[in-house]
């Protein structure tokens, strides 16, 4: 059971604590205060596809489209579990929107062999939920979106459960090769080892630039996207709360008055 | 042509809120734009619901088959890239739900045409529809332009547009299924309730709802101190559910529960849409959170910005010495 996994590399904005703040540009945020992380959704698909390996046997490659500083994020993966890496890396794939990204991911599959794709379902920076379905299209495969449960049932089949509204699952079977979207809360990610991070480290990481790729500079970044980002904006709020001044032990007493006089307490 | 599809969007013998929603955003744009209206309906035995979409298109396609009586995004595509392609409307909305996102992206694909998703505002400027987008768990907006075409599929967010009265009257039209062969790369099996904990939240009239802000699983008991000294329940955000602080059942949310308590008291939850949605049925609702931009302050009725650490510790105190 070969499994591909796309994983991204993204700010870690997961502490509700974090702000963020539109840059001058209009079109990017000030990431000077941002550590970054793996994708939390993506997280869950490198566990999934690690534990399907060792259940199954076959390879993990980890795919991301990233800066060479989001090796870290490919080497985590790799420290997991994860046994090669392809990063695509080069500044014209910039601004590439769900369509472009996906274009950029289908061309470094090309030479590799795999059973399943698996990606997060939502990334926590952009939100689209689409990559991967998307992705599942331009390879011709089927998919499963928002999948919370993996099981294999017989040669070239898979049992999924996909998460819906309300926590209602979806059973249902589906063929592979295939494309799986994964869920938060799927299974419970493991850390890495210091062996897994010292044998990471000795893993090759294939780069591929817009050349490797075999894509023309109309597919890839803004100039291959057909639904462009084009400027950020600070969201018009309606009435917010009333703000209770004061420190901790002043304002602790007037919401504990106020909610007396709701009758809350 | 300025036809807009809307599919509609049925599970477990109903007919999902989100329809009537886009509906009634297609029949804003479409007074805009001098377009139709046509509620696309899958499914088999489907009258019901046909009769209420007319209420809100010009015109309802239904497809009758049992091989639509459950969702199947393999079968759905098929069908409605077909129909698409012999009625071609301009725009396709669909919501941005479990089944939308299983399915929108990848028609998209098949058609070769613009796609956005999760769109909380949508407007037609010119011919060309424009999308705000919300990003980083909706701290920020985004302004996203298509390049021209002739079509773009769009997948709205739930609750973005309040669902209309109605009161059109559509004509409903039955049509063949376009698709002929059974579709055997995915089948869909069957659904699985969400089993209930000790604890159904739906039924508190108090609860606690933490969220990542706490940081770590040992600050629980501070949590449950505080829940303890207000006689409230503890309920979480998905981010402290993922983590395993607390069971599934606890999860406020899109995809968790929908609650209506007396009292929602948030701490450390930024107030995502995803979690928001499920608590609007709460009467008074009270945010603790250190970022004063935290979206959580839009759905609030009293908040205090500051370090939930200190807060909390003291609110409990409070709460006591009121109580006795």
């Amino acid at each position: 059971m070969n499994v591909v996994v796309c994983v991204k590399q993204v700010p870690d904005t997961s502490d509700p604590d974090t702000e963020v703040h539109i840059d001058s540009s209009g079109k990017g945020v000030d990431e000077s205060k941002f550590s970054f992380v793996i994708n939390d959704a993506d997280n869950y698909a490198v566990e999934e596809a690690i534990l399907l390996k060792e259940d199954q046997g076959g390879e993990v490659t980890i795919v991301n489209i990233g800066p060479e500083a989001a090796n870290q994020v490919v080497r985590m993966a790799l420290a997991k579990g994860g046994d090669q890496a392809i990063r695509l890396d080069d500044e014209k794939f910039a601004f590439s929107d769900i369509t472009a990204t996906a274009r950029l991911l289908s061309s470094a599959m090309g030479d590799l062999e795999f059973d399943i794709v698996m990606t997060g379902c939502i990334s926590s920076d952009d939100g689209y939920s689409a990559v991967g379905v998307t992705l599942a299209q331009m390879l011709d495969l089927p998919h499963a979106a928002m999948v919370k449960s993996v099981e294999v049932i017989g040669e070239g089949k898979l049992k999924v459960g996909r998460e819906l509204e309300g926590g209602l699952m979806e059973m249902l079977e589906i063929e592979t090769p295939c494309v799986l979207t994964i869920q938060t809360g799927t299974n419970e990610p493991r850390y890495a080892s210091f062996k897994g991070i010292r044998a990471a480290s000795k893993k090759e990481i294939k780069v591929m630039d817009l050349a490797a790729t075999g894509l023309s500079d109309d597919q890839v970044g803004e100039a291959g996207s057909t639904a462009v980002m084009v400027g950020y904006s600070v969201p018009v709020v309606g009435e917010l709360a009333e703000i209770l001044e004061g420190d901790a032990g002043e304002t602790s007493a007037k919401l504990s008055g106020i909610l007396k006089e709701k009758g809350l307490v | 042509m300025h036809d807009i599809f809307v599919l509609a969007e049925h599970r477990e013998g109903e007919l999902r809120e989100i329809t009537l929603e886009i509906l009634t955003l297609a029949g804003q744009l479409a007074e805009q734009s001098g377009g139709k209206v046509t509620a696309v309906l899958f499914g088999s035995g489907v009258d019901d619901y046909a009769g209420k979409c007319a209420s809100f298109a010009d015109r309802v396609l239904v497809v009758d088959d049992p091989m639509y009586e459950n969702f199947n995004s393999a079968a759905y595509q098929q069908a409605l890239a077909l129909l698409i392609k012999t009625e071609k409307p301009h725009l396709v909305l669909i919501g941005n739900t479990g089944q939308g996102v299983d399915l929108a992206p990848s028609l998209a694909v098949e058609l070769d045409v613009p796609y956005s998703s999760d769109i909380v505002a949508l407007t037609l400027e010119g011919d060309k529809p424009v999308a705000t987008r919300q990003y980083y768990g909706g701290k920020i907006e985004g302004r996203i332009e298509f390049k021209d075409a002739d079509l773009y599929v769009l997948a709205i967010r739930e609750a973005s547009t309040p669902a209309g009265e109605g009161g059109k009257s559509g004509e409903i039209q039955k049509i063949d299924n376009p698709v002929t062969t059974e579709v055997t790369v995915r089948k869909f099996l069957e659904y699985v309730e969400a089993a209930i904990g000790e604890v159904d939240i739906t039924q508190s009239t108090m609860l606690v709802s933490v969220g990542r802000g706490i940081r770590e699983e040992k600050n629980m008991p501070m949590m449950e101190e505080l829940a303890e000294a207000l006689g409230a329940d503890l309920s979480a955000s998905r981010a402290v559910v993922d983590a395993g602080w607390l069971p599934t059942d606890r999860q406020v949310g899109i995809s968790g529960k929908t609650v209506s308590p007396k009292l929602y008291l948030t701490v450390g939850i930024s107030g995502a849409f995803q979690h928001v949605t499920g608590m609007k049925g709460a009467d008074v609702v009270v945010a603790i959170n250190k970022d004063p931009d935290a979206p959580i302050f839009q759905y609030a009725d009293y908040g205090i910005v500051d370090d939930l650490f200190k807060v909390v510790p003291a609110l409990t105190e409070k709460i006591k010495e009121m109580k006795g």
